[in-house]
């Protein structure tokens, strides 16, 4: 079946902050039939890779599949959190957006379906 | 018993949209506004502005938004439920008292919850052994006492019920869980048992999704964001309750934003951690049982939600003087921006060697290039302008001082087209840090009192 090469934006949205040193990032699909792409693709490992010079600690991933979405907690990741940090974006607002960046290979039938 | 129950977001942190909590109140029918003011900051601000002034360490915002509020919530049978008492509620009851003096309101039963405040009780709780030791890095508490500014308990939902019963028209609360302010009233309005634990878990995921205010109505909505209609006249979300734990998340018309399953989806996902195990004093909700569905124009009805027995702990949140921290900019232009403001960086760090300043930390940011993104990031061939953006972390006060006398030197010491200093000297600031702990249920005792004036 013929592949297409996309961002994650196209196929999903999502929303992010911080949790200590930790930022939370919540991925949800625009629609259901794109939920199984996500759990294929947005692994511990893929997202632990994206997140290279970022994410300086562990990935953990959790399923919401009754909201078609995925959380993954980034640890060491804030540059000592909320207030400590020297980041501009100290709480993680932004990691949201920056996983969308992330580039996928999605089926293309189901992108036109 | 009621058979629904509207309860409207006023306030999402302190510094909110000051006209929101009016809006909630005037621009349609509501039975509750919660607010909730606090974040783990704010407890430390506060308790540093009642160290300089005793009647002060609330939310000051507060007062004000209920001069604009009380005209109305007697005549409308509105109750307003807020955690914007942070360190000194009582305080707080005070001056809103004042207000309803001066607008010539009487009657106005406001209730005040305490007891999650143990600044005071701390030595005696340590001396009694408890250790309070750091949920992350396992070291006891004493290793910080003498750092320590504040130190606060996570209140549930169950004192505001009591002060409701007691006929509040208004609760004020220090530390209590942004969730617990609308959880409350369903408890209190369907008289739902303490131990049902799926209402529990129900009525802290409505409080959730309005605990950021307008965050579930259209703000900061990564889904489509033009396609939520004038944000500049956002409206805040609401919750319309039902007593078998189900809700509609709604807003009321002739406001912008949106409610919809994408933005309510959004918030749901905002900050939170294992989602089977969503923690709080009143219980612990799972988040993968929440069922979405949209159910007309922006209102979005919330079911299935499911919950667990709380655990017997509150958690405990302490905030201690960590450090201090500069942060200064300055920006480069065309030619060779980026290249000059590397430039600068190395210029700065070599100085600060020179001069023997000891930090824990440097950190540099490319604004307008890389400061979010980092190596995601890709750097453009030719760029206009870009802000460099330093700071510094450190114990010694005084050498975050030095630092902040270095940069704009750099003006005319340094690569050329470089401008952006008109704010002077960064001064060193305060760090505050964070102490995650546990204390025993048992060993806190929250306090209501209900005053008329």
């Amino acid at each position: 079946m013929a592949k297409r090469r996309i961002r994650l934006i196209e196929i999903a949205h999502a929303r992010s902050g911080d949790k200590g040193d930790a930022g939370n990032v919540g991925v949800i699909a625009r629609d259901e039939r794109f939920y199984p792409v996500l759990i294929e693709q947005l692994t511990v490992d893929t997202v632990k890779k994206h997140f290279e010079g970022i994410c300086h600690g562990t990935v953990e991933r959790y399923e919401l599949p009754n909201l078609g979405a995925l959380n993954f907690i980034l640890n060491n990741t804030l540059g000592g959190g909320g207030t400590v940090s020297l980041k501009q974006d100290a709480q993680g607002k932004t990691l949201g957006a920056a996983m969308l960046r992330m580039e996928i290979e999605v089926d293309e039938s189901l992108l036109d379906g | 018993m009621k058979d629904r129950i509207r309860i409207a977001s006023g306030q999402g942190f302190w510094g909110d949209l000051f006209d929101a909590p009016y809006h909630q109140v005037t621009k349609g029918q509501v039975d509750y506004v919660m607010m909730d003011f606090l974040a783990e900051v704010t407890m430390s601000i506060m308790q540093k502005q009642k160290l300089r002034n005793p009647s002060m360490g609330y939310a000051r915002d507060l007062p004000e938004q209920m001069k604009q509020l009380l005209p109305h919530i007697k005549a409308k049978n509105i109750r307003i439920i807020t955690n914007g008492g942070g360190v000194n509620p009582v305080a707080c009851k005070d001056a809103i008292f004042q207000e309803a003096e001066k607008l010539g309101i009487r009657g106005l039963k406001i209730g005040v919850v305490t007891g999650d405040d143990i600044i005071d009780r701390l030595d005696d709780l340590i001396a009694q052994g408890v250790e309070l030791r750091n949920m992350e890095t396992d070291a006891p508490i004493t290793d910080i006492r003498d750092q320590i500014v504040s130190a606060n308990v996570y209140l549930g939902a169950m004192p505001i019920v009591k002060a409701l019963q007691n006929g509040a028209d208004i609760v004020i609360t220090g530390r209590t869980t942004d969730t617990g302010l609308t959880l409350a009233p369903m408890i209190h309005e369907f008289g739902w048992a303490e131990d049902d634990w799926d209402k529990m878990a129900a009525g802290t995921v409505a409080g959730h999704i309005l605990e950021c205010g307008a965050q579930s109505s259209g703000g900061n909505f990564l889904g489509d964001w033009r396609s939520v209609p004038d944000m500049a006249h956002i409206g805040f979300p609401i919750a319309e309750a039902y007593p078998d734990g189900s809700f509609c998340i709604t807003k009321h018309e002739d406001t912008g934003g949106l409610v919809s399953e994408a933005t309510v989806k959004e918030q749901l996902l905002y900050e939170i951690g294992d989602p089977r195990e969503y923690i709080t004093p009143d219980c612990i909700a799972d988040f993968t049982s929440i069922r979405v569905e949209q159910k007309g124009e922006n209102r979005v009805r919330v079911y299935g939600i499911t919950g667990r027995p709380a655990t017997p702990f509150f958690k405990v949140s302490a905030s201690y003087q960590y450090g201090y921290s500069a942060i200064g900019s300055l920006t480069y232009t065309w030619p060779d921006a980026y290249e000059k403001a590397q430039a600068a960086d190395q210029i700065l760090r070599q100085r600060l060697r020179d001069l023997e300043l000891e930090f824990e930390e440097i950190r540099t940011e490319y604004v307008g290039l890389n400061s979010c993104f980092g190596p995601l990031a890709p750097i453009p061939e030719e760029i206009s302008e870009v802000v460099l953006r330093i700071g510094v972390r450190g114990k010694i006060r005084k050498h975050v001082d030095i630092f902040g006398g270095e940069i704009a030197p750099l003006i005319l010491t340094g690569p050329p087209s470089v401008t952006g200093f008109a704010g002077g000297r960064p001064k060193p600031k305060d760090v505050i840090a964070y102490w995650p702990a546990l204390i025993e249920k048992s060993l806190i005792r929250p306090r209501v009192l209900v005053e008329e004036n």
